[in-house]
Formats: structure tokens, sequence, C-alpha cells
């Protein structure tokens, strides 16, 4: 089956534990995510079922190892391997992330952060470019979570993204859930930020589950822990996202302790019955 | 200005202090908020590592293995985002990690699993089907070449290690009394990985066609050790099992 795009529905991220019951019982779903590199082994059951699901299901690639804020160069033999999967899957979206995971010591396999500077804003808007040239299709980048500040930054987070938005032509893949780890980190209004937020450009949105901590001052830390149901207090910036820019295609993410397949269709209607209600804010206006 | 290499430095030494330039909202160093990134790539590592090595953890325990793979990623980093690949040396590092020495078949365990999710990954391959083999005459098949499919491994231990793993496999575990060492080899002969335990002239025999000696080279070699051995019912054991590929040199001939 070939869909032009991510419906503004509910996905999920695809985990190997579900596969034989997705590809059985056929869930009511908007869309499939998987990360990139977990499908870059030659071939197997992974490819196999991969393959199943995207007959029924439009397909989110996300990556998580591209290291797009890196210093060094992007590694060109990862970019192709992206490529290979892009052409065999021809995915309707594909994303990565504003961080680095690769240095010379190796792959770190997290998300690390990156400082907001017109230099950093230089190299992170030349890696997009190659990336989009590279899969010859438009890719969407998403918000970090981050836990420290640097101090070396002059430019504020949306402004960053933004302006990589303008020089590359990306688009951005909004993750709520970062939103409110971020602010709640670093003492900012989440709501402020999302009202800034240069929604017309947003492809996706994220949801996830933050675990909390404190930091030595004794004050708030969130985890961006992907292990839990999605927060109250993220549901109702979602809401608030969501009034703003209307429907948009929105996935579920738990990658860690990841329960039944019931436990995240829960999580489905959750998000369901919010772009339902936009629907119905619209057909009534 | 906080280069990357600081930041690295300091991520993989818990002994160095935050890095220059890193702060919390009060403009200070915290130590607690770059911990988090220390322990999200500490755990997500030891996490890869025990997810390729299910039963080698049950076999020492989860406190046990946590603490052996923290040893070994601090020491092994992945060398690229293809995460499918790391702990490819974990099984060598198991053997040489004296605290475990105590559980002798260990590392060959871990070498098990660490070719099981080798061959989950390797490419898709037509496997060659015993009818095939008996498609060829008798005179040509001595001459016959054939190629090991991409899933094939196989490993030779001094323990029964396909019994430990096969007993993993279920629950309860109940390990049967069995001595000696096993042959094992893992096939992909449709969809799924397949572990069997294999004689011991089988593997040899594998082997030589694995250096690329003709069927009958191949079973000559074999003999030479195991005079018993008996190449037709081996090679239609293996063939069975799909541990060979259809390549177009064997079609050909």
């Amino acid at each position: 089956m070939s869909f032009d795009r991510l419906p503004a529905r509910p996905g999920l991220g695809l985990k190997p534990q579900h596969y034989a019951q997705i590809i059985a019982d056929k869930p009511e779903l908007g869309f499939f995510e998987v990360h990139a590199e977990n499908y870059m082994g030659e071939g197997g059951p992974p490819h196999r079922y991969l393959g199943a699901i995207c007959e029924h299901y439009p397909l989110s690639l996300h990556g998580v190892g591209l290291s797009i804020g890196g210093q060094n160069a992007l590694d060109q033999e990862h970019l192709q391997r992206l490529r290979r999967l892009v052409d065999q899957y021809r995915p309707e979206s594909f994303s990565e992330h504003l961080a680095w995971s690769s240095h010379d010591e190796g792959y770190f396999n997290d998300l690390l952060p990156v400082p907001y500077t017109s230099e950093t804003l230089h190299r992170v808007a030349n890696h997009v470019d190659q990336v989009q040239q590279v899969l010859g299709r438009r890719m969407l980048l998403e918000n970090p979570s981050t836990y420290v500040l640097f101090a070396e930054s002059t430019i504020d987070e949306v402004d960053f993204l933004d302006a990589i938005v303008r020089r590359t032509g990306c688009g951005l893949l909004l993750d709520v859930n970062n939103v409110m780890v971020s602010a709640v980190n670093h003492r900012l209004d989440p709501h402020a930020y999302i009202d800034r937020f240069p929604i017309e450009h947003v492809g996706e949105i994220h949801l996830a589950g933050y675990d909390e901590t404190t930091d030595e001052a004794g004050e708030r830390l969130l985890i961006d822990a992907h292990g839990s149901r999605v927060r109250p207090d993220v549901f109702a910036l979602y809401r608030h996202t969501i009034a703003r820019t209307g429907a948009l295609p929105t996935l579920i993410e738990w990658d860690n302790n990841v329960p039944g397949f019931d436990v995240l269709m829960d999580e489905v209607r959750l998000v369901d019955d919010v772009l339902a209600g936009t629907a119905e804010q619209r057909l009534a206006s | 200005m906080t280069s990357q290499r600081q930041f690295t430095t300091a991520l993989i030494d818990p002994g160095r202090p935050v890095p220059q330039g890193l702060v919390s909202p009060r403009g200070t160093p915290d130590a607690k908020r770059f911990a988090v990134y220390r322990n999200n790539v500490h755990v997500s590592l030891v996490e890869a590592v025990a997810a390729r090595f299910p039963v080698t953890r049950q076999l020492v325990g989860e406190e046990f293995f946590t603490g052996m793979a923290r040893v070994y990623v601090g020491e092994n980093k992945p060398q690229s985002p293809v995460m499918l690949h790391y702990g490819d040396s974990f099984p060598d590092f198991v053997a040489g990690f004296p605290p475990a020495s105590t559980v002798p078949y260990l590392a060959d365990v871990a070498r098990l699993e660490a070719a099981w999710s080798d061959a989950y990954n390797a490419a898709d391959h037509a496997t060659l089907q015993v009818a095939e083999l008996g498609a060829v005459p008798p005179q040509l098949l001595a001459e016959v070449i054939l190629q090991l499919a991409p899933p094939t491994r196989f490993l030779r231990s001094r323990f029964p290690v396909g019994t430990i793993w096969s007993a993993h496999q279920a629950r309860p575990v109940v390990i049967p009394a069995v001595k000696g060492g096993e042959c094992v080899l893992l096939t992909r002969p449709a969809a799924d990985v397949r572990v069997t335990v294999i004689p011991s002239a089988d593997l040899a025999f594998l082997e030589f066609v694995q250096q690329g000696k003709s069927l009958s080279e191949a079973a000559e070699a074999v003999l030479t050790s195991f005079p018993d051995f008996d190449p037709g019912a081996a090679l239609v054991g293996l063939a069975g099992l799909g541990a060979f590929a259809v390549s177009q040199a064997g079609a050909s001939k």
C-alpha cells in the first residue's frame, strides 16, 4: 500500500515483541515509527516483519544515530545506510535529532546537547542540507530534551530551530515531552515555548513519559525516560499544542520497560480523543 | 567554549569534574545534571549488551551480569551507531573476566548468543533444498562446491552449550544432566533462527566447505579424523537444516 504522508492520527513505536500481534490483529492506528538503526541488519525477521507491517500502515523512519549536532563531519557510511533504508521502505516521514551522539571515541547511544551559537547554527544547517540532499527528501528535525545549559549559547532554542528551518527548508518534529523536560529543567515556561514554536513547519508530534529526580540544589530535574505513560502535565501541554496546530500525526514513544500492546493502545485512545476534539471544534466553527 | 572532546572525556570518566561552560539555570556547574548523561550512556549500553546475551545473564544473575557488563562497557564503546553488532567482543571479554571463571562455560554460551543474533540479522538468501542436491547427477555431486547460507554459524565447545542454551528457552528452566562438549549449528532455514547440536564430524565438514573445498575433498578431509563419517547422511542432514546457500556455481555444475 502506498501513502503520501503520515496521517494526523496517533502512531506507535514498533517493538519486536509486538510484531506478531500487530500482523494478526491490525490495530486501528495512523502509523508506526521505527528507529532506523534497528533495521540496519542485512536481513532476517526484522525486515520481514517491517515489510509486512508497511503493507498496512504508513511508516515514520526515525534516526537516532546520525549525530547531526556533531562537531565532526557527518558519517557518510551511516548516511548511505539511511538512504538504503529510505529507498527500501519509502517511509512517509524521516526525522532525526538536534543532538550529537558520536565522537572520536565512538558512539555513545545517547542524544547529547548542542550549544546554540552562530557557529553551531551554521554547522547543523550544513548537516541538515547534506542529509536532505543524500536522502532526496525533506527531513524533520526534533527539539531536544536537555539537562544542562551551555554558558556560550547566544541563541534561544526556538529561534535556533526556526533559523535551521529557514536555511534548509527542513520541517520540525515537536516532542512535547522534551519541551516539558527542558522547560522544567531550565526554569522556562513550556506553554510560552509552544506558543513561540514555528508550528507551520511541524510534521509530527512525539509524546512520552518522563522520570523525575532533583539536581544539586534539590530542584526538580526531569529525565526523558520513555518508560511510562505520558504524564498528565505533558498531556495538558499536548492539548494546548493541538489547539494551536490542529490535528497532527502524534507518536507515543515507549522504549524502556515496554508494556503489553493493550497498554499502548490505551495511550493511543487518549491521543485519539484530543485529535477528535480538534476535528469537532473545526466542524463546529 | 565547551568542545565535544571535553564533553566526552568527562562523559566516560566519572572521576572528572563537569566540563567548563556547562551550567544549570543558576549559572553554576551541577554534577547531578551532568551525571544524567553519564548514566544514560552507561545504562543504555549495559542494556544493549544484556539484550544480546539474555541466557548469559540468566546464568550469572542480573547483579553479577550488570557488574560485568559495566566493566565491558567502560572499556568498549560502540564504534558504530548500528548497535546490532555491539558486543561482538563480549564473549572474549567474559572468557578473560576473572570473577566469571567459576562458570567455565559462560563465555561459550555468550559465543552462541552472539552467533544467534548474527544469524538473526544476516542477509536473506534462498537455502539449498535437499531435493536440489538429489537432482545433481551423482558423478557430478563430488565436484560441487557449496556455499554456506549467510545466517549459518557454528561453534565447538568443551561444554554442552547447545543443551544449556536450549534449556533456557523454556520456563521453568530445567537443565538436563549432560556432560562433555557439544558442537552447535545455527541456521535460518525458514523464518527463524534454528539452533541444533550436531556431530563433531559434521562441524568439521562444514568448516571444510566454508574453506571452499568440493564435497568430495571435504568428505575425505573429515574421514581422516572421523573414519565412521557418512558424508551423504551429513550432507542431507545439514542441507535439511538450511546450512547451505543456493549458489550459481553449485547449480551450474
